[in-house]
């Protein structure tokens, strides 16, 4: 009945996203101002549906309802409470249905916040994001309900999440990272809402601005996690493996911050509109490509859900409709937009297009190394390639090194013009202070790695860069202290992220260049010694969990003599599906992590263990969730608050 | 007045246009060169016994794992063979941990290089998060080698 109900109400809110779709934008249209007002009630009612059919999804996970298929495929009576509900987004249906949940939730908050854009423009916006979610709950209702039955004849018991995904790491990486891919379908919809309207102005990317900024920090916070989880929970130690689906969602985030910073200049100084909306467009086309990519089984992937063509030709159809018609109307009425402002060739709004540039080319590689095996295998009649991380790290990497040294340079430029003798004269002295630096703590800590070095000397660049510049906002106020805390909050938020890709940066290059790994065959008693720490295995127990059994390892570290922590790595498996999992043992620490995974059994009573001693690893997510707070915390700038909006809008509408 | 903002204007412009050129053209040479370099190719098991493998590169090669074929030898050394379960049988070494969904009689791929006398030395054999899941380059061998054509004769 439950299942019946969450049926019907995704079949309401269906309808309830074709009337947004459609009523408002002819209400533009006709200049009918009810049905322009509809675009505010409609969000709630949407929202409500989907809300309440996620809701019947969740009940029948929770009261182990096997008659639904989709339950009983990933849920077990063992399944502790929280993984229960965890499980519903465990596989393609339910996951959709949360990304269509979530499309609802966007759609509901741009109908509250909006209150100071005209009535047509928000008409439009929530028109566009209505036709959104009636792609996508179509999509759901016609390839992949996740309430059908499978009466008369169900299973008594489910067949189980998959262990991996029975995990704190899985409840919470998937809905942040789908806030960030859906989230980046406010500024598609604004960009497309604009185009309509025709009125491009400095308006449109102050209000997009915030929505931007909070929908790509979600998404950075869903790739930290991911990066977290793949770390702890797969076993190799690994935290970036340039897969397939990874790079589905580090593509919109490259161009996500691409178009962060175009936005800023399109603000400030009324530059590059066109492109700004090309980028508010193709973010969001990366974001379908990725949901595309994972859900159609078109690559091989550690991440694939099961295939099914049918599901892959619904998405590609409705990616080309979204973004074929997104590109003509952007090709018909983008030409018209003209830039009033003129700028230095030496000016901050050439280091934003050259941080645009360089981001757009990386992404186009990563794009090329994701799908180069696709057209391969087209254009050879089925024959099929990878292309592993040595492509990415070998075309992505100096690219994004060259954005480093760019990210480190630009805080210091200025808008309109920064003459070269004074940016030169003020960055040289702190790039040398930086070289210096790193040389010597590459030097001493470790071992004279040049490129290292030169990594590091980056970091430490745009880190003096970011205190020479707070230094330089604070120069001529009175009292400093005060007027660090009357600062706006924008730049502290952009002080934050480009601090926190520096932590990453120096965590990647660390955990890369310093890293130990081995892969040993213990007996009880051997020692293992790795980067100053012994490693004693002392036998592997059993134990058991709510769902499974383990051989437990034990593994004592000691340094000179002294404890530093027992380890205890497993090697689960699971009653239900009788799948085996590592579950690797870590000591973590802010400046090393030491990693111990239990391997199989080899021969009498030894067995294979993986260890690893990797330094500054954790610096990796931090710098991660760092660069989320900064893009977070620029909204909650007064800038942004309605009222300054709604002047802004005002002088911006036409009569 | 306007006329000189113009041609400044027009002047960053070609700076512009240029510099995108140049970071283009250069972007685009460093991407072919590295995809060129990295392109493993998958060969099905009796593509590699009809000798239509290329002997030290690297390559991927898939098929099931045989049954009581999985022999450990020192420290972490182990040997298999993968099979398409109808003529062609490929011996397959590797040296470390195994993944966790390997077992006797499920499909793998292997990433590593041919050597001349027919061993496949791997230096990673992939997982996959789900014991369902069948990577599509093993079923695709699976189909093929089950139709009635000699699989050796389909190459490039």
């Amino acid at each position: 009945m439950i299942a019946e109900l969450g049926h019907f109400c995704l079949i309401l809110a269906l309808g309830l996203a074709a009337c947004l779709a459609i009523i408002p934008a002819l209400g533009v249209r006709l200049g009918n101002e009810s049905w322009m007002r509809l675009s505010a009630s409609l969000p709630i009612g949407l929202f409500l549906f989907v809300g309440m059919s996620f809701a019947c999804l969740a009940s029948a996970f929770l009261t182990d309802d096997f008659s639904v298929a989709y339950v009983a495929r990933n849920s077990n009576t063992l399944l502790p409470v929280y993984y229960k509900f965890s499980a519903l987004w465990g596989a393609h249906e339910g996951s959709f249905l949360l990304w269509s949940l979530i499309m609802a939730g966007w759609t509901l908050a741009v109908s509250l916040f909006s209150g100071a854009l005209t009535l047509d423009m928000r008409a439009r916006v929530l028109s566009v994001m209505g036709v959104l979610s009636f792609g996508f709950i179509l999509f759901l209702l016609a390839t992949s309900d996740p309430f059908e039955r499978s009466l008369p004849i169900y299973p008594s018991e489910g067949r189980d999440l998959n262990p991996l995904l029975q995990d704190f790491g899985l409840i919470v990486h998937p809905p942040m990272l789908y806030m960030g891919y859906v989230g980046l379908s406010v500024p598609f919809s604004f960009a497309i809402a604009t185009l309509l309207s025709g009125r491009l102005d400095s308006a449109w990317a102050r209000w997009s601005r915030p929505w931007t900024n909070v929908a790509w920090s979600f998404l950075t916070i869903g790739i930290t996690l991911g990066s977290w989880w793949a770390y702890y929970e797969l076993g190799w130690g690994g935290w970036w493996f340039w897969d397939a689906v990874e790079n589905a969602s580090f593509m919109p985030w490259l161009i996500g911050t691409a178009l962060i910073h175009s936005l800023a200049a399109t603000e400030k100084r009324g530059v590059f509109k066109s492109w700004t909306v090309l980028l508010a467009i193709f973010a969001f086309s990366f974001s379908m490509l990725g949901a595309f990519l994972v859900r159609s089984g078109v690559l091989t992937s550690v991440h694939a859900f099961a295939v099914d063509p049918e599901r892959g030709l619904f998405i590609l159809a409705f990616l080309t409709i979204v973004v074929g018609s997104s590109l003509t109307l952007y090709a018909v009425k983008a030409a018209g937009i003209k830039s009033v402002a003129g700028f230095d060739f030496s000016s901050r709004e050439m280091f934003l297009l050259a941080n645009n540039v360089l981001l757009v080319v990386a992404t186009a590689t990563v794009l090329l190394g994701t799908l180069s095996p696709l057209a391969y295998e087209a254009l050879t009649d089925g024959r099929k390639i990878s292309v592993g991380p040595p492509y990415f790290n070998a075309v992505f990497v100096p690219i994004a090194l060259l954005l480093f040294a760019w990210m480190a340079l630009s805080p210091a430029t200025t808008w309109r013009r920064t003459p070269w003798a004074r940016l030169w004269k003020r960055q040289v002295p702190i790039l040398i202070g930086s070289a210096i630096v790193a040389t010597a703590l590459v030097w001493l800590l470790a071992s004279f790695e040049f490129v290292a070095i030169f990594v590091v000397t980056i970091c430490l660049w745009i880190v003096a860069g970011l205190l020479l510049d707070v230094a330089r906002a604070l120069g001529n106020k009175r009292d400093r202290i005060a007027a660090f805390f009357r600062m706006p909050l924008s730049m502290y938020g952009m002080w934050l992220a480009h601090l926190g890709i520096a932590v990453s940066v120096l965590g990647i290059v660390t955990t890369i260049y310093f890293s130990e790994e081995k892969d040993v065959r213990l007996e009880e008693g051997m020692v293992v010694e790795m980067a100053g720490y012994a490693f004693a295995f002392e036998g592997v127990t059993q134990g058991r969990g709510p769902n499974y059994l383990s051989d437990v390892g034990k593994v004592r570290v000691t340094r000179d003599g002294k404890d530093v922590v027992t380890l205890f790595p497993e090697k689960r498996r699971y009653m239900s599906g009788g799948s085996v999992m590592t579950e690797a043992a870590i000591d973590p620490s802010p400046f090393r992590d030491l990693y111990v995974a239990l391997g199989e059994s080899v021969d009498n009573g030894a067995w294979a263990v993986r260890v690893h001693y990797k330094p500054l690893v954790r610096w990796i997510w931090w710098g991660g969730i760092l660069v989320a707070f900064g893009g977070f915390l620029t909204v909650a700038d007064k800038r942004y608050r309605a009222i300054r909006v709604k002047r802004a809008m005002a002088v911006g509408a036409p009569a | 007045m306007k006329f000189g903002k113009m041609k400044s204007h027009r002047r960053n412009r070609l700076l512009l246009v240029l510099l995108a050129i140049a970071g283009t053209g250069t972007a685009v040479g460093l991407v072919l060169m590295a995809l060129n370099k990295n392109i493993n190719l998958f060969y099905a098991p009796a593509e590699i016994v009809a000798g239509n493998a290329p002997v030290g590169e690297t390559i991927r090669a898939g098929g099931m794992v045989v049954n009581g074929s999985v022999k450990r030898g020192k420290d972490l050394d182990v040997s298999f063979v993968i099979s398409d379960l109808k003529s062609s049988e490929v011996t397959v070494r590797y040296s470390g941990i195994l993944p966790d969904l390997f077992r006797e009689g499920q499909g793998v791929i292997a990433r590593g290089v041919l050597r001349d006398d027919g061993v496949f030395v791997a230096d990673e054999v992939l997982a996959k998060h789900d014991e369902k899941y069948m990577p599509p380059e093993v079923a695709d061998v699976l189909a093929d080698a089950h139709k009635d054509k000699p699989q050796a004769g389909k190459t490039l």
